[in-house]
C-alpha cells in the first residue's frame, strides 16, 4: 500500500509531468477552459429564464418539472448519447454538460428572485420604478446571494463532470484517470484523482472568497421569522431542493 | 425496443446491481448521520467541524473518490465496496445537514412539554424529535436518492457492474439504442425510488395531512432551502 502512495507522489513530483501539452498545468488549463465555456453557455440560457420566471411567476410549474426531470438524467448517459449522435469533438460533450448545468443555475436564479421580500418589491413599485427597474434595481441585488449559491453548485458540478469527458477523447485532468486505467498505471490514476479533488476544493475556496469580498452582507443575512412567513418560500425552496443535490 | 426485449434479462440484472449500489449508501448514510447530527447539536464547535468537513468531502468529484478510496480502504479498484463507501460519504454529507435542520425545526415547546411529562432523553428523541423531523429528513433523502442513482453509473467507467455499463458498451460499439435504454432505465429507477420515498413519508407522517399541513411543514421550506443552498455540487 505504502508503495502505491510513494509511487503516486513520485508521479506527481516528476518534472516531466509538469510541462508540455500533456503536462499537469496544461491539463488544469483545459479543465478550467471546458468549465468556463460550459458555465458561460449555461448562464446565458438559465439566467434570463430564471429572471423572467422569478419576476412574473409565470411558468413556475413548468420550470420545476423540467429542472427536476433533467436532474435525474445520468451524466454519463447523456455524454455518450451526444457523442454517438453528434460525433467526437469539443461541442457535443459541452452541450451535454450545459443541459446538466442549467437546472441548478435556473433554480438558483428563480428561487433568488422569488424569495426577495415582497415589501421591498412593493416599495420599489410604489416609488414609481418600471418593471425592469424593479427587477434589476430591487430584486436582482437582493437575490444575488441565492443566485450565487446556484452558480457555485453549478461550477463544482461541471468541474466534477468534466473529468468524465476525458473518457470520450477530450483533455482535462480526467485524461490521467483513463490513461492510467488502460495502462493499469495506478499511481497515475491516483495522482490524477488527487489533482481533480484538489482543483475542486481550490475552486470552491476561491468562489467562497469572492462571495465574501463582493456580495453585500446585508443581502446575505437571513430575514427574520416574521418576514419569512410573509414571503412564500415554499415554492422556490422546493424548486431548489428538487433541482439540486450532487447530481451527475 | 427489440434490443431491449432481447436483452431484458441483462438489463434487469444490471438494474438490480444498480439499485443495491444506490440504496445501501442511503441506509448507511441515515444510520451514520442521525447520531452524528444529534452529537453535533450538543456543541457549537463540533457543529462547525461536522458541517465544514461534510461540505469539503462533498466537493470531491465521485470519479476521483472511487479511485482514491481503494488506497485508503485497502480494497481492489473494482470492488463495489468503494462505490458504496463513496456514496455513503456523499449521503452523510447531505443528510447530516438535513438532520441538523430537521432537529432544529422541531418546536421547542413540544420538547419542553415532553420533558415535563417525564420523557427520558432517548424516549423523547425517538418519540418526539425524530418523528417530527421526518418531513425535512425525507426531503434530504429524496435528493440523495436521485443523485445516488445517477452517480452509480459513473462507476461503470472503472468497470463496476451497473446500468452505466450500457453507456460504456454502447459507446464502444457505436450503438445508440443501448445508451438510450440505459438512460430510460435510470430515469425509471429514479422515479420509482422517489415515488417509494414519498409513499413511505406519507405512511410515517399521517399527521401532516390530517393537521392542515401546518405542523409538519412549518420547518420544511427554510430548512430545505438551506440544505440546497449550502450543499456544493459533488458530482461525477
Amino acid at each position: 500500500m505504502s508503495n502505491v502512495i510513494t509511487d503516486t507522489f513520485a508521479w506527481l513530483a516528476e518534472p516531466d509531468h509538469w510541462s508540455g501539452s500533456t503536462g499537469i498545468p496544461m491539463r488544469v488549463a483545459e479543465h478550467l477552459q471546458y468549465t468556463g465555456l460550459v458555465m458561460l453557455i449555461a448562464a446565458a440560457i438559465a439566467v434570463p429564464i430564471g429572471l423572467y420566471v422569478g419576476h412574473t411567476g409565470r411558468g413556475r410549474v413548468a420550470v420545476v418539472a423540467v429542472a427536476g426531470a433533467l436532474r435525474a438524467l445520468p451524466t454519463l448517459g447523456l455524454l455518450t448519447l451526444f457523442v454517438l449522435l453528434a460525433g467526437i469533438g469539443l461541442m457535443p460533450p459541452v452541450w451535454a454538460l450545459v443541459i446538466l448545468t442549467v437546472p441548478p443555475l435556473l433554480a438558483g436564479t428563480y428561487a433568488g428572485i422569488s424569495s426577495v421580500d415582497r415589501n421591498v418589491v412593493d416599495a420599489a413599485r410604489a416609488m414609481g420604478m418600471t418593471e425592469l427597474q424593479v427587477l434589476f434595481r430591487a430584486e436582482f441585488p437582493n437575490a444575488l446571494p441565492v443566485m450565487y449559491g446556484g452558480f457555485r453548485t453549478g461550477v463544482l458540478q461541471v468541474i466534477a463532470t468534466v473529468s468524465v469527458v476525458a473518457y470520450i477523447n477530450l483533455g482535462g485532468l480526467g485524461r490521467y484517470l483513463f490513461d492510467g486505467l488502460v495502462l493499469s498505471d495506478f499511481p497515475q490514476m491516483l495522482g490524477g484523482s488527487l489533482l481533480i479533488a484538489g482543483l475542486a476544493i481550490a475552486v470552491d475556496l476561491v468562489l467562497v472568497l469572492i462571495q465574501r469580498l463582493i456580495l453585500s452582507r446585508g443581502a446575505a443575512s437571513k430575514p427574520d421569522r416574521s418576514q419569512q412567513a410573509a414571503v412564500d418560500l415554499t415554492d422556490p425552496a422546493t424548486a431548489e431542493t428538487v433541482v439540486q443535490g450532487g447530481t451527475s | 425496443m427489440q434490443w431491449f426485449l432481447a436483452n431484458s434479462g441483462q438489463v434487469f440484472s444490471l438494474a438490480g446491481q444498480h439499485l443495491i449500489l444506490a440504496i445501501l449508501p442511503m441506509i448507511f448514510g441515515l444510520l451514520i448521520s442521525i447520531p452524528l447530527a444529534q452529537l453535533a447539536r450538543q456543541n457549537r464547535t463540533l457543529r462547525t467541524v461536522v458541517l465544514t468537513a461534510s461540505s469539503l468531502l462533498y466537493t470531491i468529484p465521485s470519479l476521483a473518490l472511487f479511485i482514491i478510496l481503494p488506497t485508503v480502504l485497502g480494497t481492489r479498484i473494482l470492488d463495489p465496496v468503494n462505490v458504496v463507501v463513496a456514496l455513503t460519504i456523499y449521503a452523510v454529507a447531505l443528510l447530516v445537514r438535513a438532520a441538523l435542520d430537521a432537529f432544529d425545526s422541531v418546536d421547542e415547546d413540544l420538547q419542553q412539554a415532553a420533558v415535563a411529562m417525564g420523557f427520558k432523553p432517548l424516549a423523547r428523541f425517538l418519540q418526539i424529535d425524530l418523528p417530527l423531523s421526518l418531513p425535512v429528513l425525507f426531503a434530504g433523502l429524496r435528493v440523495v436518492s436521485v443523485s445516488n442513482i445517477s452517480l452509480v453509473s459513473v462507476a461503470a467507467l472503472l468497470g463496476i457492474g451497473n446500468l452505466g455499463m450500457l453507456f460504456t458498451s454502447g459507446l464502444q460499439r457505436d450503438f445508440v439504442t443501448e445508451v438510450v435504454v440505459g438512460i430510460i432505465a435510470i430515469l425509471v429507477l429514479a422515479l420509482l425510488m422517489d415515488a417509494l420515498l414519498v409513499l413511505l413519508e406519507r405512511l410515517l407522517t399521517p399527521w401532516t395531512r390530517a393537521g392542515a399541513a401546518k405542523t409538519g411543514k412549518s420547518g420544511e421550506p427554510a430548512a430545505a432551502r438551506r440544505l440546497s443552498e449550502s450543499s456544493a455540487g459533488a458530482s461525477a
